[in-house]
């Protein structure tokens, strides 16, 4: 299956990048084999009946490549496709994948992450999906196989999908990604303008994107929106396992804890952050992915 | 049927399960074994702390008490919709509760779900939907998201909505559906302490949802997916 | 008001002179708010067949329009061209169409 071709360009956005673009690129060259192609039309049974048209691959392509040279079993979530949303057929090739994992034993799975969560036009159904995902995830995490997400699309990571980003070992962004659970839209319609003004980009971000993310530790990276920082962050991730046990969670427990206190009444997250000690805090929305990755490291030797 | 209820009608008098405003957690004889209970009531919404207290619980059960079973009573609005919680980042709190059950789950402990009034997404998918198996009072509802809010979200009309949700599957929020699409293993009425002797004793480890469903009918596509992704 | 009524199938065949022969399967688009994705498979026909999925109903003659001046600038032989459509413009179907027939010739 070929792919509308990129003009060369140094630095390639990777938010601007289709799903199947960002695979073709991050991946070895001309490595990737795809498992339930298109062609085979494997499509939502639900869409139709709503007048929503369907996608070939239900917004998602799975399949195996090398990532410098090694292995590896892929996913990328289509973020244009009903919003990266998981359906029934969405889900069950994911749950495929990590299952074929488990099975084959691939140096690692990546997971290119643009979801909005459970499909709502499939609800019951796409919850569902969602927890065999997060289950079967956290199977091949157990089998001692790193699960690497990388977060960079501008639809972000939301939902359910952002509760299975964080059962993964390893989590890379750029700042254009976002990590969250409730979208900002949800919660205005919930609370009101004042609790989240869902149009005050510059608050959203602060709240749920990758910087922010980063400097609070729920991400392990943070790159530029270039297609090639991601694959070189996540070859870096290929090392990484980090299985779970009882102590792991316990120290996890005392983290969010912690959290929890230091971030007692803050409103906004420059003042969490410089509750946690990052100095320059106010600049930080101004900063770049560099300068911040300068930030966390000045701010963990210091503890 | 109320959290006290049910808890009367599985343990008689053998509880010290309290509320502690929307927290719930003690522990249970049954059959001669103690049994820890955690959850929530009073259509909670979850948040970060009450993520972890959640997991608190569960973290105890598996340092303290290797083998002992967890019942996860399960009674939420969904996840707790503020800016606060987004900030702190919730998604990793509930994850962390999934993890939690997840290792208590491999650590040998029975972890079963019981759905005793209404579960909405959010609240649901790292309790419930990651035990060993979740089952439902037959008068309980689950939910992705409410009517009027999913119309603006997915720019269906709420009367169509409203009109799906009372003849597909897939949008109607009783339990029978998620019984027929695998995603609840079965409902309990009667007697209460039978359901429950049986769950502990079948609800399998392994993850069985997409063959249920497609067994039952509800969800007929999921696992011959999964099938389709080990041939290929 | 949106009470959905389904999505509309739209067919189409017109004769080519330019055989495409053997090739894999081509992708190109996203199904997203006012865009679409096209496959071109190869057909054992000497003709092009479009099959069009699409939520933006009562389009057809402009549909047939768009594909017919497709097909009379490709000419192509033994393809299938399958589009799934979530309203794209006339000059966004025409530029997918055009993104794919490239990627075969």
């Amino acid at each position: 299956m070929t792919h509308h071709p990129h003009p060369l360009n140094p630095r390639v956005s990777f938010a601007e990048c289709p799903a199947r673009e960002r695979i073709a690129l991050l991946f070895d060259e001309d490595t990737f084999k795809e498992w339930i192609t298109p062609a085979q039309r494997v499509m939502s049974p639900h869409l139709a009946q709503l007048g929503v048209p369907s996608s070939f691959d239900d917004g998602v392509a799975i399949g195996e490549a090398r990532l410098d040279g090694h292995t590896v079993f892929v996913a990328a979530q289509e973020g244009e496709f009903m919003g990266g949303g998981v359906g029934e057929v969405h889900g069950a090739k994911l749950v495929g994948l990590f299952k074929r994992a488990l099975r084959d034993r691939p140096a690692a799975v990546v997971l290119l992450a643009e979801s909005g969560g459970v499909r709502l036009h499939e609800a019951n159904a796409g919850l569902i999906a969602v927890s065999e995902v997060m289950r079967a995830l956290l199977d091949v995490r157990a089998a001692g196989i790193p699960v690497i997400v990388l977060i960079g699309g501008a639809n972000g990571c939301f939902g359910g999908m952002g509760i299975v980003a964080r059962c993964a070992d390893h989590i890379v962004m750029s700042d254009i990604g976002r990590l969250a659970m409730s979208g900002p839209e949800v919660i205005e319609a919930s609370h009101g303008v004042e609790e989240f003004d869902s149009r005050d980009r510059a608050l959203v971000w602060r709240t749920t994107g990758g910087k922010h993310r980063y400097l609070l530790g729920d991400c392990d990276q943070l790159v530029d929106d270039d297609v090639q920082a991601f694959r070189a962050a996540a070859i870096a991730a290929l090392a990484k396992r980090r299985p779970l046990s009882a102590d792991v969670l316990e120290k996890e427990h005392a983290l969010l804890a912690q959290r929890l206190v230091d971030g007692r009444e803050t409103r906004d997250a420059v003042e969490l952050w410089q509750r946690i000690g990052v100095t320059q805090a106010a600049r930080v929305p101004d900063m770049n992915a560099t300068q911040v990755r300068a930030l966390r490291s000045r701010e963990e030797s210091t503890q | 049927m109320t959290w006290s209820d049910v808890l009367t009608q599985l343990f008689g008098g053998a509880h010290d399960v309290r509320a502690d405003a929307d927290f719930l957690s003690g522990t249970a004889t049954f059959d001669g074994q103690p049994l820890t209970v955690v959850g929530t009531t009073h259509h909670a919404p979850i948040g970060f702390a009450l993520a972890l207290r959640q997991a608190r619980v569960v973290l105890d059960t598996v340092a303290q008490h290797p083998g002992r079973a967890i019942l996860l009573l399960i009674d939420t609005q969904g996840q707790q919709l503020r800016r606060h919680d987004e900030l702190l980042g919730i998604n990793r709190a509930m994850a962390h509760l999934g993890c939690c059950i997840d290792l208590a789950r491999r650590r040998g402990h029975r972890v079963i779900g019981l759905v005793y009034d209404q579960a909405l997404s959010g609240g649901f998918i790292t309790s419930g939907l990651i035990a060993d198996g979740c089952y439902a009072l037959p008068e309980a509802e689950i939910r992705v998201m409410r009517i009027p809010a999913m119309a603006r979200v997915t720019k269906l009309s709420e009367e169509f909505l409203t009109a799906l949700s009372k003849t597909s599957p897939v949008f109607a929020p009783g339990v029978q559906n998620y019984v027929r699409m695998g995603g609840v293993r079965d409902l309990w009425s009667g007697d209460l302490q039978a359901c429950l002797r049986d769950a502990l004793a079948t609800t399998p480890t392994e993850d069985v949802r997409a063959a249920d469903g497609y067994l039952r009918g509800g969800r007929k596509v999921a696992a011959a997916v999964v099938e389709q992704v080990l041939a290929a | 008001m949106s009470v959905p009524i389904g999505i509309e199938s739209l067919n189409y065949e017109f004769p080519g002179h330019r055989p495409a022969g053997q090739f894999a399967p081509v992708l190109v688009g996203v199904v997203g708010s006012g865009n679409m994705e096209v496959m071109l498979e190869p057909a054992s026909t000497s003709t092009c067949r479009f099959a069009v999925q699409t939520s933006a109903r009562g389009f057809g003659a402009i549909w047939e329009a768009v594909l017919r001046d497709f097909q009379q600038r490709h000419g192509l032989a033994g393809v299938s061209v399958s589009i799934n459509d979530m309203g794209a413009t006339p000059a966004v179907v025409s530029l997918r169409l055009a993104q794919a027939a490239a990627e075969i010739e």
